[in-house]
């Protein structure tokens, strides 16, 4: 591929891709909407919004990687892209805080106070007589019934082992990608791909596991309301990362990316190091203390 | 496919905007889609500003007049939903788009298709907001917070409400990034940081604030979402949850939002009055580093906004004084804008105008502010007109006069001409008295303990309320005057701008021709040492 460096700063023109992109969430949005307001055909429009979503994101990243190939993108670009990645991160971490600071709030606040703890001795005596918290817990009136909670050994363990290693993996492929072995390039990402489908497909037989066996619902009051949000929006954000792998996987293999011009790679597997480390704050906050 | 080999061969000679709505839906052209932001913005004002009336009309004499009850709390929450989040905010990401690739001197903003993505996404928003007024069970009528457990018993208009959040987060979010890429990495060679005008300093310190907390307003509303639609208990005693997590979650966002409404108005007060003072800005960096301060300050003051809900001793203690500290960089700031027209060579231009009128009303919402932070006292006023006073102050002749103070200063850049001197002076002479007599009597009716949020009151505040009532309905019809004098500029105005426009500018944008050609500066600009157009 030929690089050819601009020394202007490439303004792309006029493109369709966002307005598709602004009718996919709008009809997305309204779709879902409906849908959970017991409308009955329109979780169709829920779908068609995105398919349409799809079609954008596929097309917008197709737009990309053929002006990257051609060489539009100078260092400077990379420098936007650069930022906007590590922004863009910057806001996901935010995400999960919400969520994690729900965690923190109920087990440091809500469970104790609601124990009677503090000032709260008559909310303990009057509304809630006899609950002492602890947790795990479904709260006092035990909503959603008794529950097994997720133990931190077992599946848990495996899949922290999964992820760190493919965190490893995909090391590997970078320097692999830095010293020009191609081969190990894909060994590496094929890998890591793997390893996050392996992961993704684990958490799904631990969560029917989970719902089958152990009682343990998205209903099991605040322990299931943290758990599932938790690891929900993480299992989520790994089958996107896994996604985004397989695809720099594919343009591996058709001979994209060079030693030193190679931000698509880097930007996905800030990204897979992102998940990795929210795991990592799962895994101790909710599997295990 | 066409399109990617028309954007891969034709990219690097210039090309003409397209002709028609096609050149407003695809444009990458930050003009382009800082004048559709400006525009949107306008219009969420007026249909926003429309609720308001509606609001001030049922108040206007005790007793239920036009609307019924839940009708007024969907007014007061759709009020405040648009003006926040369609009105002031798009406008700043609107003057952003504009101004800071002039201010400092990039071809566009950074991102340009993601920057043409997050305006498109917000009419998508607002349809979906607003489309629930017209369904039999009514719009969101919870007030802007959604706290729970009334936001649960929303109609259907709940998941409709809780995903137009979320697509204007996504927007934010973008705007936010792209504004951030650009003043970081796509500076003209010579303008260092600590060179930038205020404008750009405060949108970047208000694009981390952005970036900060709209996921957290996302992961609140997800949490409503998932209690009312999928079991969880997040925000139910029963199950363990606590409603008044939601409240620390949302003004976890809450109180850097109203920052992000805020700072990019100090910004461009700080570029208006050393323009009519002739005078440098006074504490250039001081202004920098109390932006950032109150940026830090911000995260940390949250529960202010909720002294009364129950909250252990020391939380109200903290939250007392971290929220006090927050008067010191603000009050650095205040000084610094007096201090720069000390001994200035004044002139009172429409923008100028604005800007004075600015920094004193700002000042008496900064006040009320700290008699709202004094946790004791906050009992007596606590849900009170004293409270909207307040935000209002801050927010009307606070960040709406700014954007008002912003658009008579660079409407001669945008349109290439001059608009009526006269009547920009009508509108703010309109604006400013009629604006005093809306929010004032206000705050004498929280003191004596009008309760907000409900269509009915007591006989004892007719007056105040009759008052406030003929003040807001004359600021609306303003509003209605400021579209005209914008209309009539774009129309010609008074006749055609200099690429100077004031005597007295300095910047960047000062350079470029009035109206601002489609694309400016391809070449960047040239930076001397000792230059006067950037600071210093």
């Amino acid at each position: 591929m030929a690089h050819a460096q601009h020394d202007k700063y490439y303004v792309p023109h006029d493109s369709h891709w966002p307005i598709v992109g602004s009718v996919g969430l709008l009809v997305t949005a309204l779709g879902v909407s409906n849908w959970l307001n017991g409308g009955s055909i329109s979780k169709f429009v829920f779908f068609a919004g995105l398919a349409i979503m799809a079609y954008m994101i596929i097309g917008w990243f197709r737009n990309v990687i053929q002006e990257s190939e051609a060489g539009y993108y100078n260092e400077k670009v990379g420098g936007s892209f650069r930022w906007g990645m590590i922004w863009f991160i910057f806001s996901e971490v935010m995400f999960f805080g919400a969520f994690f600071g729900a965690l923190f709030y109920a087990r440091q606040y809500s469970i104790p106070w609601l124990s009677g703890e503090g000032n709260n001795f008559f909310t303990n005596i009057l509304l809630w007589t006899g609950f002492e918290g602890s947790w795990p817990t479904a709260g006092p009136a035990e909503i959603g019934g008794e529950f097994e909670p997720m133990e931190a050994l077992g599946l848990p363990m495996w899949n922290t082992l999964i992820l760190l290693t493919s965190g490893m993996t995909l090391t590997v492929a970078h320097h692999a990608l830095l010293e020009g072995r191609r081969t190990m390039v894909n060994l590496g990402l094929a890998a890591t791909v793997a390893l996050g489908f392996l992961f993704v497909c684990l958490q799904a037989y631990e969560y029917v596991h989970a719902y089958t066996e152990m009682n343990l619902t998205m209903g099991s009051g605040i322990y299931g309301s943290t758990f599932y949000m938790l690891t929900g929006f993480h299992g989520v954000h790994v089958t996107v990362g896994a996604i985004m792998l397989t695809v720099i996987l594919g343009r591996t293999l058709s001979g994209h990316f060079t030693t030193d011009n190679h931000f698509g790679f880097e930007a996905v597997a800030w990204y897979w190091h992102f998940v990795d480390v929210v795991w990592l704050g799962l895994y101790l906050f909710v599997y295990w203390l | 496919m066409s399109t990617t080999a028309e954007a891969i061969h034709g990219h690097d000679h210039h090309h003409a905007p397209l002709t028609g709505w096609r050149r407003w839906v695809f444009t990458t052209n930050h003009k382009d889609i800082g004048t559709m932001y400006l525009l949107f913005s306008l219009t969420m004002f007026i249909i926003g500003g429309a609720f308001a009336m509606i609001i001030r009309l049922e108040l206007f004499q005790p007793g239920m007049q036009f609307v019924q009850p839940d009708f007024f709390n969907q007014m007061t929450t759709m009020h405040a939903l648009l003006m926040v989040f369609g009105a002031v905010m798009p406008a700043w990401v609107g003057f952003a788009n504009w101004m800071i690739p002039l201010q400092i001197g990039a071809p566009d903003m950074a991102l340009p298709r993601m920057n043409n993505w997050s305006f498109w996404i917000l009419p998508a928003a607002f349809t979906v907001l607003l489309s629930t007024l017209f369904f039999d069970s009514g719009a969101p009528a919870s007030g802007w917070t959604m706290y729970p457990p009334l936001m649960l018993q929303t109609g259907d208009a709940f998941p409709f409400a809780i995903f137009a959040v979320h697509m204007m987060g996504i927007s934010s979010i973008m705007g936010a990034i792209n504004v951030i890429a650009t003043v970081l990495n796509m500076r003209a060679p010579g303008m260092s940081l600590l060179k930038m005008p205020m404008f750009a300093w405060t949108w970047l310190i208000t694009a981390y604030l952005l970036i900060a907390v709209m996921p957290v307003l996302a992961g609140a509303v997800t949490m409503l979402l998932t209690d009312r639609f999928f079991g969880t208990t997040f925000f139910t005693a029963a199950g363990g949850g606590d409603p008044v997590l939601y409240q620390h979650v949302f003004w976890f966002f809450g109180h850097p939002e109203v920052y992000i409404m805020i700072l990019p108005a100090f910004g461009i007060v700080s570029e208006v009055i050393p323009t009519f003072a002739r005078k440098k800005l006074f504490g250039y960096h001081a202004m920098v580093y109390a932006t950032a301060a109150i940026a830090f300050l911000s995260f940390i003051v949250w529960a202010h906004h909720m002294f009364t809900v129950g909250m252990p001793f020391s939380g109200e203690v903290f939250f007392m004084f971290t929220t006090m500290l927050i008067s010191v960089p603000t009050g650095v700031k205040v000084f610094n804008w007096i201090a720069t027209m000390w001994k200035g060579s004044m002139t009172f231009e429409t923008p100028m105008l604005f800007a004075l009128a600015f920094v004193f009303l700002f000042t008496i919402g900064g006040f009320s502010g700290l008699m709202l932070a004094i946790a004791p006292a906050d009992f007596q006023y606590h849900d009170t007109y004293f409270v909207v006073a307040h935000f209002h102050y801050v927010l009307v002749p606070g960040a709406v006069f700014a954007l008002m103070a912003a658009t008579y200063y660079w409407l001669p850049k945008w349109t290439g001409n001059m608009y009526s001197e006269k009547l920009g002076r009508i509108h703010f002479w309109w604006s400013a008295i009629s604006v005093n007599l809306l929010f004032f009597p206000q705050h004498f009716l929280g003191l004596a303990g009008m309760p907000r949020r409900i269509p009915d009151y007591s006989t004892q505040f007719a007056d105040f309320n009759m008052w406030s009532s003929i003040g807001g309905f004359a600021f609306g019809l303003a509003q209605l005057f400021f579209i005209y004098v914008i209309w009539h500029t774009y129309r010609g105005g008074v006749g055609k701008a200099t690429a100077q426009v004031w005597e007295g500018a300095h910047g960047l944008e000062f350079r470029v021709p009035s109206p601002a050609p489609h694309h400016t500066w391809d070449e960047p600009p040239v930076i001397r040492e000792d230059d006067q157009d950037v600071h210093s």
